[in-house]
């Protein structure tokens, strides 16, 4: 693992541990040794950021394409909308928007300054968006980011990207595919991919309607 | 003046790599600690931002992602008078014995 992801050793090879591995691991010595924090209160903040995944987004999704009155409230007040589901967003400085994908209009989500992500609802954003390119390029070249993604709009389809901040974080509503008027909410779910809640791709077009 | 953290715009022909890598432990654990110290009172999201945009440049640019947590939240602990740099150094030191 660690010859093929430089930077990045695992957590076995402590020896090989970098630099900034060893002074996280240092740090959080500290602040147990000072009673500042606890190993236990640390394992149970990482079992929470891993409990969530886009699984949870997708549900929410799934949940707006099959009611329309939970759509309504999703665009016009998601914190409240999807606590209606259990998602707690336990920050209330930090504002959810939800944007929805038109015919006319397409979204794409990215943070220039670093790394804001709807945490709660998709986990851990992926690398790439976390990356320099994807930073630099989405706001001057959303199109070309897309097409790396596999995602052609039509030209005269609107692109608006929302660039988020530590204060206003966005998920993206994408459109259901057609074809999918008679999927249950659960397997409407299971079309909607993290990226497409990002913007930069659409949702699955299921095997059978994508053959039909 | 465009500071290192800036980045909208910034011209590069640079392609997106997709690939995800899996988080190290310690990676994982400086996240959460940074929640823990939150949830406490001990740091913000706004100062740990203003901690990250104030790295070197050329660090800024040649770290990792949780590295660059890991420099953000040292400075800001040093900051605060809860820690300092030597304390830090000795127990590194320590721990890789």
């Amino acid at each position: 693992m660690s010859d093929v992801q430089e930077g990045h050793e695992h957590p076995e090879d402590s020896a090989e541990l970098s630099y900034y591995a060893q002074r996280a691991q240092a740090i959080e010595a500290l602040l147990e040794e000072k009673g500042l924090c606890t190993p236990e209160e640390v394992q149970q903040a990482v079992n929470t950021v891993e409990s969530r995944s886009p699984a949870d987004g997708a549900r929410v999704v799934a949940r707006a394409w099959v009611d329309p009155g939970f759509k309504q409230r999703l665009l016009a007040d998601p914190r409240s909308a999807v606590e209606e589901m259990g998602y707690i967003l336990p920050d209330a400085n930090t504002q959810l928007a939800v944007l929805e994908n038109t015919e006319d209009v397409h979204y794409l989500v990215v943070c220039t300054l670093c790394s804001c992500y709807p945490r709660n609802l998709l986990g851990r954003p992926p690398d790439w968006y976390k990356s320099l390119a994807y930073r630099s390029r989405a706001v001057i070249d959303p199109r070309g980011v897309m097409a790396e993604f596999g995602l052609e709009l039509p030209g005269e389809m609107e692109v608006r990207v929302m660039d988020s901040t530590a204060d206003m974080r966005y998920l993206v509503l994408p459109r259901r595919p057609a074809g999918t008027e008679g999927l249950s909410e659960e397997a409407l779910a299971r079309l909607v991919n993290r990226d497409s809640m990002i913007g930069v791709t659409d949702p699955f077009i299921p095997q059978a309607v994508a053959s039909a | 003046m465009t500071r290192v953290h800036d980045r909208g715009g910034w011209p590069t022909d640079e392609s997106i790599d997709r690939a995800d890598h899996a988080h190290a432990d310690w990676e994982l654990r400086v996240d959460a600690l940074h929640q823990v110290l939150g949830r406490k009172g001990l740091r913000s999201t706004d100062e740990m931002r203003r901690a990250i945009e104030s790295l070197p440049p050329e660090e800024y640019e040649s770290i990792g992602y949780y590295e660059r947590w890991t420099a953000a939240l040292e400075i800001l602990l040093v900051e605060k008078g809860i820690l300092t740099t030597e304390e830090i150094d000795r127990k590194m030191a320590q721990l890789d014995q």
